[in-house]
């Protein structure tokens, strides 16, 4: 177990680092997710429909799109001076990188997702009082899969040609059981329901985390080996 | 070794034989369907397509299902006939489901009133033709052999476990919001007539599937062998 997340953690705190000096992907992916707020504001009839109701598929299309943008520097990274070989290359486990750029991709969404949560408020007058907490859940619930299909798509997806375009061509339909989940979850959190009407949903997104998790982890070898 | 150029052409001819078949079985079903079998009495003549429709749903189906069980298979076996297989059944899958979603709203408008709802078996079944799109345009991007052959097979099998987990979410989600127009298509019971039509109906579409695969993965597999292809 520690051989594998000891080097997992250094790949992510590795990302971490570039990140930190460069700060290009967070800042455009922040910047993109503030814009498609705004866009959606200008994209409804405010006569016919109240930003409240509109409140959950807004949030979930923004970050899930802007976790799209994260999710393609993943391994984008590694193509500059052949890094990707090196890691290939590496006495560690493919599993390991898999897990590294896993945990990578969840901080980056989570920072992403940070930002974007104040922004809705600000735009859409949702008013968060006493559900902050449950909203967070259903956020972290629903990217732990989510990403796991996206780290491995990216993994494949960079290595193709048109790779920015070939991502979202692949997860897209990965993404509509999260995202109805978290969509239907979001909702009933935001109408002060009781907890027993989205457990329905939870256990949906649970399961999906769970099984996709496990599958992306044991194909990854798959697709690094060469 | 993947076999040689006269092997291909052997199952290239053999699927060629297997699809003349099957068409000329289709034609049978088709007069047994319109001349033998009787009108539905609420639906009246667009009934008739359900002949068409659900036999191309159930060959879709059939070659999504196979694609995923062949792409598990290949990346224990590693074998390229076995990636060629997929191929062949992905595109072949493409086609039934343009056959089964171009039938199903030309069916739905006069009978339901709308072209499309989102009810889960319609959702699922565009959502695996759009993991198959993806499929055929994630092979086409790839250029390195082995490594196509890999991640076609990773979505292969990534897509066959989704397929329930749509359903699912698609499920709750209408039942949770019922719909005010009654959307239940026909009757549990057909009359024996329309079964059997049905069956045979099936019966040859499932065949159009064996015929269109065989020439497909033969043609996969000349055209391999002609680049000069042990592939791995």
């Amino acid at each position: 177990m520690a051989d594998l997340l000891r080097p997992s953690v250094a790949i992510a705190a590795k990302d971490f680092l570039i990140e930190w000096r460069s700060r290009t992907a967070l800042l455009s992916a922040t910047v993109f997710a503030a814009l498609v707020l705004v866009v959606f504001n200008f994209a409804r009839d405010p006569a016919s429909l109240s930003p409240v109701v509109l409140a959950p598929s807004v949030l979930w299309v923004t970050t899930t799109f802007a976790a799209m943008l994260t999710l393609n520097r993943a391994f984008m990274l590694e193509r500059e001076n052949e890094a990707g070989e090196a890691l290939r290359l590496a006495p560690i486990s493919p599993n390991a990188v898999f897990l590294g750029k896993y945990l990578a991709n969840l901080a980056f969404v989570g920072v992403v997702d940070l930002v974007v949560l104040p922004l809705f408020v600000l735009f859409f007058n949702v008013d968060f009082g006493g559900v902050l907490l449950g909203l967070i859940g259903v956020i972290v619930l629903a990217n732990l899969g989510f990403i796991a299909v996206g780290t491995l798509s990216s993994a494949m997806a960079v290595r193709t040609r048109f790779a920015e375009l070939m991502l979202p061509v692949l997860l897209l339909p990965f993404l509509i059981p999260p995202l109805i989940g978290a969509v239907q979850a979001t909702t009933r959190i935001l109408a002060h329901r009781p907890l027993s009407e989205l457990m329905g949903w939870l256990r949906l997104l649970g399961l999906y985390d769970i099984v996709f998790f496990t599958v992306c982890l044991l194909v990854f070898p798959s697709v690094s080996d060469e | 070794m993947i076999g040689s150029l006269a092997g291909s052409h052997r199952v290239i001819r053999n699927g060629m034989v297997i699809t003349g078949i099957a068409l000329a079985a289709m034609v049978g079903v088709y007069c047994l369907a319109l001349l033998a079998t009787p009108v539905e009495a609420h639906q009246g003549l667009a009934q008739k397509i359900v002949y068409i429709h659900a036999p191309a749903a159930w060959s879709a189906l059939l070659s999504f299902s196979i694609v995923g069980i062949v792409s598990g298979l290949y990346l224990w076996l590693r074998d390229p006939r076995l990636d060629l297989f997929a191929e062949a059944s992905a595109d072949v899958g493409l086609v039934f489901s343009v056959g089964m979603l171009t039938t199903g709203p030309i069916w739905a408008k006069p009978i339901w009133g709308t072209w499309w709802t989102w009810d889960a078996r319609l959702t699922l079944t565009l959502f695996l033709f759009f993991i198959f799109l993806g499929y055929r345009a994630l092979r086409g991007a790839v250029q390195d052999r082995a490594e196509r052959a890999r991640f076609a097979a990773v979505i292969g099998i990534l897509g066959m476990i989704l397929v329930p987990f749509i359903h699912l979410s698609v499920y709750l989600f209408r039942t949770i919001h019922p719909q005010p127009i009654l959307l239940k298509p026909s009757a549990p019971s057909l009359p024996p007539e329309m079964l059997r039509t049905l069956l045979a109906s099936f019966g040859g579409f499932t065949l159009l599937y064996v015929g269109l695969v065989s020439v497909r993965y033969g043609l996969g597999l000349a055209n391999e062998i002609r680049e000069g292809g042990d592939a791995d």
